[in-house]
């Protein structure tokens, strides 16, 4: 009856567990695409740290990156963070049912 | 914004002490988590989860102090020993509900599951046809009149 612990979006969340990158992206994702130059003068990091965090989101899937002129623009992709969410929402689901077996068996005595 | 936690609670008109064996029992595991279990409920004590179609996930109790807190942790990968970089934590509280139990779940640790570097390009991509798999299976499920 239990369902298997399926694959599960490791990439998406260690990416967010870092409070700067979580930053960048509600920044990407309230102000649209941006460069890493102003990223940095909207956040209290470095550019160079900037580049650093921004190169791990987009190892996560979570940013792309296109050319403009001599800089690169990261753009948010909202894809694997919604699949992320629902691969959450679906063990939260799992939980929801192993606790409700736990008290239907309680519950008898 | 997305967290490393699963938080759920429920109310049970049963006592902790009744809860606790539901939760710790080999025998009672079985009804609510995979469908045989092994446990050795002492901090540091081995757990075996068995699920006949989808083989054992290891575990290792973690706190045992009822009837108020039972946690441990379970390698999320099937047949692995449990670690820190392959497993998650599950936390059990109980609290008394008038004659009742609160009982409240928490599993955190899984932004601390470790990614091979060549996984982490690829993982996100590669699993997006697996969780809409396991969300369809999981809501055909739910929505199945109980037996």
């Amino acid at each position: 009856m239990t369902l298997r612990p399926g694959p599960d979006p490791r990439g998406v969340l260690a990416a967010m567990a870092d409070p700067t990158r979580g930053r960048l992206l509600a920044e990407l994702a309230t102000g649209g695409a941006a460069t890493a130059t102003t990223l940095a003068a909207r956040l209290p990091v470095t550019r160079q740290a900037v580049v650093k965090h921004l190169r791990v989101l987009a190892l996560a899937g979570l940013v792309t990156r296109s050319r403009e002129g001599r800089e690169v623009r990261y753009e948010v992709r909202t894809g694997p963070l919604t699949s992320a969410a629902d691969w959450l929402a679906g063990l939260a689901a799992e939980w929801d049912l192993r606790l409700a077996a736990i008290k239907r068996i309680a519950e008898l005595g | 914004m997305l967290t490393d936690r699963i938080e759920r609670e429920i109310v049970i008109s049963a006592p902790p002490q009744r809860v606790w064996q539901v939760l710790t029992e080999a025998e009672h595991i079985s009804g609510w988590f995979g469908d045989a279990t092994e446990i050795d409920l002492r901090p540091g004590g081995a757990i075996v989860f068995t699920w006949s179609k989808h083989g054992s996930h290891h575990g290792v109790v973690a706190r045992v102090e009822p009837p108020r807190l039972f946690s441990f942790r379970w390698a999320r990968p099937a047949g692995e020993p449990a670690t820190e970089g392959n497993s998650t934590l599950v936390e059990f509280t109980l609290s008394p509900d008038g004659a009742g139990t609160r009982l409240r779940m928490v599993e955190t640790g899984f932004a601390g599951l470790q990614v091979s570097d060549e996984d982490k390009g690829v993982a996100v991509k590669e699993n997006t046809e697996g969780w809409i798999a396991e969300l369809g299976e999981l809501r055909e499920y739910a929505e199945r009149p109980a037996a």
